[in-house]
């Protein structure tokens, strides 16, 4: 009995007239936690009712408190018939359960009708009372922290960063259970809600016990899922990233000015000396062996799969060795993991080492079981066709779905390896389920991780140290983890651009957040690939093979069009690379989403060039040079528009002595439906070479014209779908986070790929078009993690849901920084002939406030005896290098505007709330809606119908929040927006899914004073540091 | 291709001035983006007529939504589905009880029931109104009427409680629930020339001085009701014009103090005696309803039109009616001058306003 749980209803406000007699309601409360009831007297005749109740006290084990909602139902008495129901709050109570978190909930609640929407609100308050229960073996996970948020929380240093935890929970869809064809739709409803809200706490729970297992006490980057498969049932999946998590106790740290690592520096010459590293010359035996096993998998799946730079060479001076010893210590630490996942997208300093590029693996499964009892199982990106185990499957096992993922998990595994890492990081997973066929799907970037953070603190040693200090700052990341004489495929290498020493290749695609250290010249933009392939309608096997036949030349197209998208914006990286296949009865659609930008340690990306395969036909000619000069035009013009001016630099600065001759690349075309045709791609070109577009065919030529359809955000709009854009870093405070849904209706005549294309490309571009020229008063602006998602909810109809939230900046400091930021690069390259280190850009990231951080202090130490650039110029890039940095401490918006008498919720899908500090996090929200009515046009039809649910379902995040004592939702994200029409009987359903993490926070303005002053006082140490030691 | 379904949810209810502007007047969907475009926006922002109408519909759709709220302001307030900056909350509530000038003269003083409603169409006719906008602001003069007609306590303030408006709009509000309550006819002809704030002013002057109100603060409908006692007595004052002696005394301390001032003396003293009755009569009267809802016609018959064709200055006017309602206090066999005074002082304001062309 280890904990009580008391509950007491205050009022309700604004209820709805349940009598219409008398215009007046008769209420009363009904609160239920697992098994127990109570109920509140019945307050007559009020349309505000003061029920002001006993405290209702249950007391429950801790393993009911984190499975069981607290159900709330607002009832109208009736004498003589039976009660009406008005409508319920569900309250997860797991926020209470943590020390940290929330102590109390209090506050008023929408009263939550799934036929009615919201009707009236509720004053409620919660308290838990825990005991303290020494038992080892128990099946609670109390007091493990959940966080949504894809890096280590704001207020929160990581001790150690375990890795990943997984879990799925199976069940029947009451939706779809024999008594639901007796019960109201209403009840029906409820028991989804319900049921889901059981299941992901169970789920929660779960995930708890292995992070305990673990021995970690938080779970960061938690994503949940819901998969609906119909008939086959209800499988609630999560995956995340246990870690053992500091709580930075001094007040002081939640002061901006002590995010700046000026602090670090300014300890730093109490560090020892540095050491110097042994530095052998002979390849790792694990290296070449890894390489090798590796080439022949990789065969298979390169083209469609693994989506890096391309690039070859030799290994640099000393990065071989250093990578080896790395390797070979990152492995020990993952390998006793099963799957070294982390589902971060943003990591503490040091902590990524090097980044191989985007690895994915998706599959097609049947989930019938009625009709035909096995199930097949294809491997999507090897197109070996499986056939698993027939009949031993029950689909409504959780084993089975357990079995699938791991199948996916593991291919990752050996993509990442194939790469020459031992991690993957941004790691996610989706499904696209159409009756029964699903398609699991998961990617992520392969990567080379630093140990330290991995276990416990004991590989400290002085080797781990050497390696932090030959890891080049800035560009680190960049360089290739895989060993270039084995090339897992064939690529195009060249010396960093950054610091000369170590190869890079001409283009990294990533699912990462752009790392804050990293030197980025210009600003990005956001990129998309959109797709769409008819399919035959079939069933079963048939319509899953039909499906994996295609899966290949989606990607394969899908990673062209990036390609070629990113080379038009004179870009030469994708961050936050999230690539979603959605399967419908009679189509597959993609849509691939990234921020491009123009990473300065890569090459600059060559141009794009248009080859017509009838050269003797003028007129075809003329058309072509036509077109060669559009797409020169496009380019110039990105460039200017997105400030990309990279330093000019000699081939002999460069002194690359690349081996291989320039090698014309071309992209081929396959005409081929042969799968062998494709692995022939040759994606590789010279760094000069221009990117060559054979036109032969009219599919060709569309795309071609489709790559210059794409038009830039009108001026003053920036985009992007990564945490924050390069470029940009002087926020003001005023955000606006919103939720957009498009459906759009084929017409069924022009059923051709190309129409099709043409119509998505449409879709979103006009949805694009239309939230620029909604939010066109917050101009200069910025669409941060502009998040598209795909959904194809019947024959004809095309379902696109976006959720973004605007941010305004300064534009007059957005130049000066740029001009600054400029200047710095140039001197950069002038500088880097000679042997000296770059100075720790990475320092300057404030992800881990007053981290102690040895290996980092070493590094200032080497920076500041060897680097030659001047201390004015590192206090550059502390402003810089963050978007809550002191940059930003000149101009803040006004105090929040006067008393309101309801408290105002901010909502970001951002881990972070630009001009404020988050000094608190309550706990995370996770919840699930239905709604459904069956009066549409009285409603507004579906526009009416959906635009008011979910502007409720923003209403109960907001309000939930609020009685959690917060003020703010930071990493919200809408993870399923399901909806259903019939207009016809005039009904519609919708189901909704958000999650995010509550927090509190406090505007930097009211912490202006004392922060500016700290910020003085700690640059100042470091500036004159600088100069003494140069 | 055709769009299903298009909307948009903010955090913060985006809320577009123009576009509400556009709902208010109650313009339909396509005409408001046909007006949208004409104002040039396309070309400003560069977007299509397709993004332009996706904006409106959305926007609209907001504003139904709102609407429900904006009936009881204060619900607006406390509700928790739209996330709105207070300073757009009161701009929202402000504009949407605003209203046209040309349709309160129509329904000023009229009886706010459904026979007004079916007159609606006609007015929208008349004043070029959309009906809609029409319907709008009749409900909205419906609505406050009838939360605040029972009510104790002032009536500009019971407004500005009840509906959140600004102090200007509120005291608009009192005049025509004022108006509406006594049902004064304002739309005779020879009324035409006068502007509502020519009847909100008087409106405002009668409150505060001709209701329950103004003497005792803690009785029912003080401030909307005329003080009955007060009406019956100003019959006293027909003694005025009714006792030959006391006219003529008074027309003599009138023209007395007058004499040299006035540029057009003498027709006032042609015409003392009749305006005097005119004055005094209207008083005597308004003890019957049919005589109060008749009291702006018999100001403008008996007094405004007859100087009006003297081509009376309205220094002159106000000169006259100084010395008219002063000298009164010197006629030793009149008993009734506080009376006098609380009749007088309101009308000489009123007549004050009205008169003008």
């Amino acid at each position: 009995m280890p904990g009580k749980l008391k509950v007491k209803i205050v009022a309700g406000r604004h209820l709805p007239v349940m009598d219409r007699a008398s215009d007046l309601t008769d209420a009363f409360v009904e609160v239920k936690f697992g098994n127990t009831t109570f109920k509140t007297d019945v307050y007559l005749k009020s349309l505000n009712p003061q029920w002001n109740s006993e405290w209702f006290k249950f007391e429950v084990d801790d393993e009911d408190l984190q499975d069981e909602p607290l159900q709330i139902t607002v009832l109208d008495h009736d004498t003589y018939s039976a009660n009406d129901a008005i409508g319920k709050v569900y309250i997860d109570i797991d926020p209470l359960l943590y020390s940290e978190a929330a102590t109390v909930i209090s506050g008023w609640f929408p009263i939550y009708d799934t036929i009615h929407g919201i009707r009236g609100e509720i004053n409620v308050i919660v308290k838990v009372d825990l005991f303290n229960d020494l038992n080892r073996f128990r099946q609670s996970s109390c007091g493990v922290k959940f966080f949504c948020t894809t890096s280590i929380p704001k207020c929160y240093r990581a001790v150690i960063i375990h890795g990943f935890v997984e879990e799925l929970v199976v069940n029947e869809d009451p939706e779809y259970q024999w008594i639901d064809r007796i019960r109201t739709p209403r009840a029906s409803n409820e028991a989804r809600q319900r049921l889901i809200s059981l299941m992901s706490g169970e789920l929660q729970r779960k995930i708890g016990l292995k992070v305990l297992e673990m021995r970690g006490n938080a779970v960061v980057g938690y994503l949940q899922c819901f998969d609906l498969e119909g008939e086959s049932g209800l499988v609630v999946r999560a995956i995340g990233t246990a870690c053992t998590l500091d709580k930075l106790s001094s007040p002081a740290a939640f002061l901006p000015a002590c995010n700046s690592p000026c602090k670090e520096m300014k300890e730093s010459p109490l560090v020892h000396p540095p050491s110097h590293g042994c530095r052998s010359t002979q390849n790792s035996p694990i290296h070449t062996a890894t390489g090798s096993r590796l080439t022949q998998n990789f065969s298979v799946s390169v083209p469609t799969l693994i989506y890096t730079g391309m690039g070859s060479g030799s290994a640099g001076k000393e990065g071989g060795p250093f990578k080896a010893l790395l390797r070979q210590q990152t492995q020990s630490a993952l390998e006793q993991r099963e799957f070294p996942f982390f589902t971060l997208t943003a990591f503490p300093p040091g902590f990524l080492v090097h980044v191989g590029g985007v690895v994915s693996a998706r599959s097609v499964k049947l989930l019938d079981r009625i009709h035909n009892p096995a199930f097949v199982g294809i491997m999507g990106n090897t197109r070996s066709y499986k056939l698993l185990d027939w009949n031993s499957f029950n689909a409504d096992e959780p084993e089975t779905r357990d079995a699938w993922w791991a199948e996916i998990r593991q291919e990752i595994k050996s993509h990442a390896k194939a790469l020459g890492c031992h991690a993957v990081v941004g790691y996610s997973e989706s499904t696209s389920i159409c009756e029964e066929v699903c398609i699991l799907s998961a990617s992520g970037t392969a990567a080379v991780l630093n140990p330290r953070f991995l276990q416990d603190g004991t590989v400290e040693g002085c080797l781990e140290q050497r390696l932090e200090e030959n890891l080049p700052v800035g560009c680190g990341f960049c360089h290739i983890p895989y060993d270039e004489l084995n090339m897992p495929f064939p690529a195009h290498l060249t010396y960093c651009y950054n610091c000369r020493k170590q190869k890079v290749p001409d283009v990294l695609f990533t699912t990462i957040d752009l790392p804050t250290d990293a030197t980025v010249i210009g600003k990005g933009c956001l990129i998309q690939a959109r797709l769409c392939r008819l399919k035959k309608k079939a069933q079963a096997e048939a319509n899953a093979t039909a499906i994996s036949n295609l899966l290949p030349f989606m990607e394969y197209e899908v990673h062209t069009q990036l390609m070629n998208k990113l080379k038009l914006k004179g870009m030469n990286a994708l961050f936050g690379l999230r690539i979603q296949i959605t399967v419908g009865e009679n189509m597959l659609m993609g849509l691939a989403s990234a921020t491009g930008v123009y990473l300065a340690a890569l090459p600059t990306p060559g141009g794009i060039q248009i080859a017509g395969k009838t050269p003797n036909d003028s007129s075809y000619e003329q058309h072509i040079s036509h077109m060669q000069k559009k797409i020169n035009d496009t380019i110039a013009k990105n460039k200017e528009l997105y400030e990309i001016n990279p330093p000019e630099t000699s081939e002999e600065v460069i002194g690359s002595p690349i081996p291989e001759p320039r090698q014309r690349s071309r992209l081929l075309r396959s005409q081929s439906e042969s799968s062998d045709e494709v692995i022939e791609l040759d994606l590789s070109h010279g760094k000069k070479d221009a990117f060559v577009l054979e036109i032969d065919d009219t599919d060709a030529m569309e795309d071609v014209h489709s790559l210059l359809t794409d038009v830039p955000p009108p001026s003053g709009f920036y985009s992007c779908n990564t945490e924050i854009m390069p470029g940009i870093n002087n926020w003001t405070s005023e955000i606006q986070m919103f939720t957009s849904v498009r459906v759009i209706r084929l017409s069924s005549l022009n059923l051709t790929n190309q129409a099709l294309n043409k119509n998505f490309n449409d879709l979103c571009e006009n949805l694009l078009k239309s939230l620029y020229f909604k939010l066109r008063s917050m101009i200069p602006c910025c669409l941060c993690h502009v998040n598209f998602t795909v959904s194809l909810p019947e024959d004809e109809l095309i379902q696109v849901t976006v959720t973004a939230v605007a941010i305004t900046f300064d534009k007059n400091q957005a130049l000066q920084t740029t001009k600054t930021h400029i200047e710095k690069s140039l001197q950069r390259a002038s500088t880097d002939n000679e042997e000296l280190l770059q100075f720790p850009l990475e320092l300057c990231s404030d992800s881990l406030p007053s981290h102690p951080f040895p290996p980092a202090k070493e590094h200032l130490e080497s920076a500041s005896s060897n680097s030659g650039i001047p201390a004015a110029q590192r206090a550059v890039t502390v402003e810089k290098a963050s978007p809550m940095g002191e940059g930003n401490f000149r101009n803040r918006s006004a105090p929040p505007c006067a008393n309101s008498t309801v408290g105002v919720v901010k909502m970001t899908p951002l881990s972070f709330i630009p001009g404020a500090k988050i000094t608190k996090y309550l706990g995370i929200i996770n919840m699930f809606f239905i709604r459904e009515t069956t009066s549409l046009r009285e409603e507004g039809g579906v526009s009416g119908f959906l635009h008011a649910f979910i502007a409720e379902v923003f209403a109960m995040v907001r309000a939930h929040v609020a009685a959690l004592g917060g003020n703010a939702v930071v990493s919200y994200i809408m993870k399923q927006c399901v909806f259903m029409e019939n207009p016809n009987k005039n009904q519609a359903q919708c189901l909704i899914n958000v999650s995010g993490d509550a927090v509190v926070f406090v505007r930097e303005s009211d912490l202006e004073v004392a922060s500016t002053q700290q910020a003085a006082a700690t640059c100042q140490p470091l500036c004159t540091g600088g100069e003494v030691t140069t | 291709m055709t769009s299903e379904l298009d909307i948009f949810v903010g955090n913060t209810t985006l809320i577009d001035e123009d576009v509400y502007r556009l709902w208010l007047d109650g313009y339909s969907v396509s005409d408001a983006v046909a007006l949208r475009v004409r104002s040039g926006i396309l070309e400003q922002t560069g977007a299509t007529a397709a993004v332009l109408q996706s904006d409106t519909m959305d926007h609209y759709r907001t504003f139904h939504m709102l609407e429900r709220l904006l009936h009881a302001p204060p619900k607006l307030l406390h509700q928790l589905i739209f996330q709105i900056p207070p300073s757009r909350q009161a701009l929202l509530i402000e504009r949407y009880y605003a209203f046209d000038e040309a349709f309160v003269r129509e329904v000023l003083g009229k009886k706010l029931s459904k026979g007004t409603k079916k007159d609606l169409d006609d007015i929208s006719t008349k004043t070029g109104i959309t009906l809609k906008s029409c319907r709008r602001q009749f409900d909205n003069f419906k609505r406050v009427f009838k939360v605040v007609e029972e009510m104790r306590g002032s009536l500009v303030d019971n407004i500005q409680q009840h509906f959140l408006l600004s102090d200007r709009l509120s005291r608009d509000y009192a005049a025509i629930v004022f108006f509406a309550n006594n049902r004064f006819e304002t739309g005779k002809k020879k009324l035409q020339y006068l502007s509502f704030g020519d009847f909100a002013f008087c409106a405002e002057l009668m409150i505060q001085n001709w209701t329950l109100g103004a003497v005792d603060s803690q009785v029912d409908d003080m401030d909307v009701d005329l003080d009955k006692e007060f009406l019956q007595d100003l019959k006293e004052l027909k003694v005025l014009v009714a006792d030959k002696d006391l006219l003529d005394l008074h027309k003599s301390v009138v023209c007395t103090a007058l004499r040299g001032k006035l540029s057009v003396f003498s027709e006032m003293e042609a015409n003392f005696k009749n305006l005097s009755r005119g004055l005094v009569n209207v008083a005597a009267k308004l003890i019957h309803n049919k005589d109060v809802r008749d009291l702006f016609v018999d100001l403008v018959e008996k007094f405004v039109e007859p100087c009006r064709s003297d081509h009376w200055p309205l220094s002159d006017v106000r000169l006259f009616l100084n010395q008219y309602s002063a000298s009164v206090h010197s006629l030793d066999g009149f008993r009734h001058q506080a009376l006098w005074d609380r009749y007088m002082g309101t009308l000489r304001g009123c007549l004050l306003r009205l008169y003008h062309d």
